[in-house]
């Protein structure tokens, strides 16, 4: 089975993206699922199911998204094996742009779009530095310009990824994505022991763990303060 | 090429007289190297403790592995003898039931405007894509495209620098804070062009000469009107960038001269594809390609009829767009 992590920042157009590349793959013969990994909703699962593609879903709740797919894979990719999937894409959405769920050797995807602004790529961390391919999307709404500046950014904070437009609508680019993320020759039967790409912030203050008065006192763990002064002017 | 352990040794200094474009790297990746410039760039790596790695997520063999190949990439760029394109072809494939395209091959030469018409939904994107990925027979279609009469080196799908088709559409619009001046000055810079106060004047100028009301460098991109974000994006398109290729998708008659528009492409030595139905922009290609059930169905030349049909419909708009200036003056039209 091949597995491919998705990720991107909320409503960049990932869902658009698997479903166009998905259409393309599946005029191969390949058999692809998808496992949709969010935070407090997400109704994607029906759109898959209605473009007939194998879905799950998970809803991380109270905890971490990526955090709660670290703790997740190794089961989803159980279930793909067992459902007999030749493709498994993961998909979910950074929040915080300092996570990111990719795992060493397995293919990593990250979903971004033109109109978030030139400065994301500045942003967003190992979600986007260490991805295998970055699909940038939306280039339809902005101008040439604006897409060229946008992927010489890209390509300055993560130059060894292939960096592709794809249209999410009309799926302009979704057929060349779907001969980049599957491999006939490659095969994971387990994630068991694999390692995460980047490790994961360390968190665990007292708001971690359920606190909601504001103030010093109700403060403990890892807690950090901005020092309010001309430091926080200059940037 | 030049390798990281090269690289790392160098003071920082050094790295940024003798790659200036290795400040952009810096600035993108958040590597503040002010106070470090004597400094070899291992040892400003190496400065940064064990708790600023966690807090602003610094992978450093990752960096050192992207500086290594940013620098080569960058060198490959600026050291390429642009090849330019003189002319694209188009072997015919299949259209979705299976069936050979009414064509054998088309030749597209630059300066050539080509148009596209064909219902939506009928190939029109496929055939887009098909040409900026240089299909070999490897798309849903089993087109090949050749650039100047051969296969090019593959390796062009995925360069971020080096693309082979610039698109402008109907729904692009500008979505950043900055004026005329400030947009062109960061496209130039990215594009890495060394002479940029002359370039930005030029293309500004150019836009003017599209744009039914003209406007400032100063201006504000998100302030300009329709026609003249339009005629901005033309000539930005048509003098910075460097895909030889230029998809349009429609060009609205409104505050634009599309005539005009389409030759400051053309003397640019673009290959112009155009995807429109109005008919007097469709007849001012030279060629039309007709699509039908995801294939090319026909392949018309613009005939001398047509040419005369168009001078007719040139006057129309120009009828249209004097009235327009009128309104817009406050005049009566009657």
């Amino acid at each position: 089975m091949n597995l491919v992590i998705i990720s991107g920042p909320p409503s960049s157009g990932k869902t658009s993206v698997i479903l166009k590349t998905i259409e393309a793959i599946k005029k191969r013969g390949i058999n692809a699922g998808v496992v949709k990994f969010d935070c407090l909703y997400t109704d994607d699962d029906i759109l898959y199911e209605r473009a007939g593609i194998q879905v799950k879903k998970g809803l991380s709740g109270s905890l971490c998204p990526d955090h709660f797919f670290a703790s997740n894979i190794e089961e989803v990719v159980r279930w793909g094996k067992k459902e007999g999937l030749e493709l498994l894409i993961t998909e979910s959405a950074g929040l915080c742009n300092r996570c990111s769920p990719y795992i060493k050797n397995i293919k990593a995807v990250c979903v971004i779009d033109n109109l978030s602004g030139i400065n994301t790529p500045r942003k967003i961390g190992p979600m986007l530095k260490t991805a295998d391919i970055v699909v940038i999307t939306k280039g339809d709404i902005v101008s040439q310009a604006e897409r060229e500046v946008f992927a010489s950014r890209v390509n300055s904070v993560n130059p060894q990824a292939v960096i592709m437009s794809v249209n999410g609508l009309t799926g302009q680019g979704a057929f060349e994505l779907s001969t980049l993320i599957y491999d006939k020759n490659a095969n994971i039967e387990t994630v068991k022991g694999s390692e995460l790409k980047f490790p994961m912030p360390s968190a665990l203050c007292s708001y971690c763990l359920g606190e909601t008065r504001i103030g010093e006192e109700y403060q403990m763990g890892n807690v950090r303060k901005m020092n309010i002064g001309e430091e926080n002017d200059k940037h | 090429m030049t390798s990281i352990r090269e690289l790392e040794m160098k003071k920082i200094k050094d790295l940024e007289a003798q790659y200036p474009f290795v400040l952009s790297f810096f600035e993108n990746n958040k590597l503040s190297v002010e106070g470090f410039k004597d400094s070899t760039f291992i040892e400003y790596l190496n400065h940064f403790t064990q708790e600023e790695i966690e807090e602003w997520a610094i992978n450093i063999p990752k960096i050192k592995s992207d500086l290594e190949a940013y620098v080569n990439q960058m060198l490959q760029f600026l050291g390429l003898e642009k090849e330019t394109v003189d002319s694209i072809t188009i072997l015919a494939g299949r259209d979705k039931y299976g069936n050979r395209e009414n064509f054998n091959e088309l030749t597209i030469n630059k300066s050539e405007i080509v148009s596209i018409v064909g219902p939506t939904g009928s190939g029109k994107s496929r055939l887009l894509a098909d040409i900026e990925w240089a299909a070999n027979g490897d798309t849903p279609t089993e087109r090949v495209v050749l650039i100047n009469g051969e296969k090019p080196d593959y390796s062009m799908r995925f360069s971020t620098s080096n693309k082979l088709v610039a698109q402008l559409s109907q729904n692009m619009n500008f979505i950043m804070d900055l004026t005329v001046r400030e947009f062109l000055e960061l496209h130039a810079k990215s594009r890495m062009v060394e002479n940029q106060e002359e370039v930005v004047l030029k293309i500004v100028e150019a836009a003017n000469e599209l744009a039914g009301e003209k406007f400032d460098p100063d201006t504000p991109v998100t302030g300009l009107s329709g026609g003249q974000s339009r005629a901005l994006m033309i000539a930005d398109t048509a003098i910075l960038s460097t895909s030889p290729i230029v998809l349009i998708d429609e060009i609205e008659n409104a505050g634009i001269d599309r005539k005009r528009a389409l030759n400051v492409l053309v003397n640019e030595e673009k290959i112009v594809l155009m995807a429109t139905h109005d008919p007097s922009l469709a007849l001012m290609a030279d060629k039309r390609i007709v699509i039908k059930n995801g294939g090319i169905h026909k392949v018309i030349e613009t005939g001398t009829k047509e040419k005369e049909v168009l001078k007719e419909l040139e006057k129309m708009d120009k009828i249209i767009n004097s009235m327009r200036t009128s309104l817009r003056n406050g005049d009566s039209i009657a």
